[in-house]
């Protein structure tokens, strides 16, 4: 059996899963933001999850830092229409200085709403 | 995603099992994959479903080569760490091992040490270890060190975790304790001595039981991304 060096470090994803149920029981609307590919040398594996409620509280990180910002501003506009949205980030983005990614890597990142 | 996937994806997590869950990015539709099953609102053609299957053994998060359109993410049980010995230096290996995503199991059959006081949010195990191993079975993502300096708990720990795929083996104890250990086992024709790790953990050169273990932490974190 091998292990990959960069698989998605799962007790972080069950920490972001329990916040979320916390949230909904709370009465809170939640959504999903995941890390669905990564290009060049990228801070999070492909998997890696940051859960957002409607107040703005986040959990987890898909890029360690960089961009949790602009993620967290697009899961608000997500959970109001409930439209998923696919996000990329990298130094060739027009954002590079304000969110870009510090490595030089690029990442593309889902948002869903949890319903 | 629904909330039932996520219900069942937590439930799933807490019983150790291996789940991939599949999105079309499109939309948001979903499928949930476990060994005996799957369930969800995504209709998945035969390809797609060889693809899931191949890649969830191997762990293959991302983008389908059948279907770029769909978004896969295995999710692997946590890796264990099995320790023998509900001694000092177990109560600071338990909590640094859990901050670095292991699932920690403690053996130990006397039960003033094995204490849930000694030992909170802990799974305790209160049997000898021989018999502790056989229902916790150690596979290729279990870590087991042997902390007792008790040959009575340590050798037949030592021994059921050589004799499994366990991915680490160590032993606390001196140069010399270890050199008697080693000569008690070949005595026993116990083979496979030479992947135990004594004296354990890195050498940092600590020496206090919150130093020592974050050497062995750090020593089974090395292992694991260093092995195959």
């Amino acid at each position: 059996m091998t292990h990959d060096p960069r698989r998605p470090a799962e007790p972080e994803a069950d920490e972001v899963f329990a916040q979320i149920l916390r949230w909904q029981q709370e009465g809170r609307r939640v959504a999903l933001a995941t890390v669905i590919d990564t290009w060049g040398s990228s801070p999070r594996p492909v998997g890696s999850h940051l859960a957002v409620a409607d107040t703005g509280g986040f959990v987890g990180s898909v890029s360690g830092g960089c961009v949790e910002g602009a993620v967290v501003g697009t899961a608000l506009q997500v959970i109001t229409d409930g439209k998923p949205r696919e996000l990329e980030f990298g130094v060739s983005d027009e954002q590079a200085w304000s969110v870009g990614l510090a490595c030089g890597g690029r990442i593309a990142v889902y948002v869903e709403r949890v319903e | 995603m629904k909330t039932a996937i996520l219900l069942e994806l937590a439930r799933g997590r807490a019983a150790r099992q291996r789940i991939v869950v599949v999105t079309r990015l499109r939309d948001g539709a979903q499928s949930l994959h476990l060994a005996n099953g799957r369930q969800g609102d995504l209709e998945l053609a035969e390809p797609v479903l060889a693809e899931i299957e191949e890649r969830g053994v191997h762990d293959r998060s991302g983008r389908l080569r059948t279907d770029p359109g769909l978004f896969m993410r295995c999710y692997t049980p946590a890796h264990r760490l099995l320790i023998v010995g509900a001694v000092h230096i177990a109560q600071s290996l338990s909590p640094a091992a859990r901050m670095a995503g292991f699932d920690v199991a403690i053996v130990d059959p006397r039960t003033a040490f094995a204490t849930a006081a000694r030992f909170p949010d802990t799974t305790l195990v209160q049997d000898w270890p021989d018999v502790a191993f056989e229902t916790l079975a150690p596979d290729a993502q279990t870590a087991v060190v042997a902390l007792s300096h008790d040959p009575k708990l340590d050798d037949p720990a030592l021994v059921a975790a050589l004799a499994s795929p366990a991915f680490y083996v160590g032993a606390l104890g001196s140069r010399r304790t270890h050199a008697a250990r080693l000569e008690r086992f070949a005595a026993r024709g116990i083979t496979g001595t030479e992947r135990l790790r004594a004296p354990v953990g890195l050498d940092l050169g600590g020496r206090s039981a919150g130093e020592i273990a974050i050497a062995i932490i750090a020593e089974i974190i090395q292992t694991r991304y260093r092995s195959g």
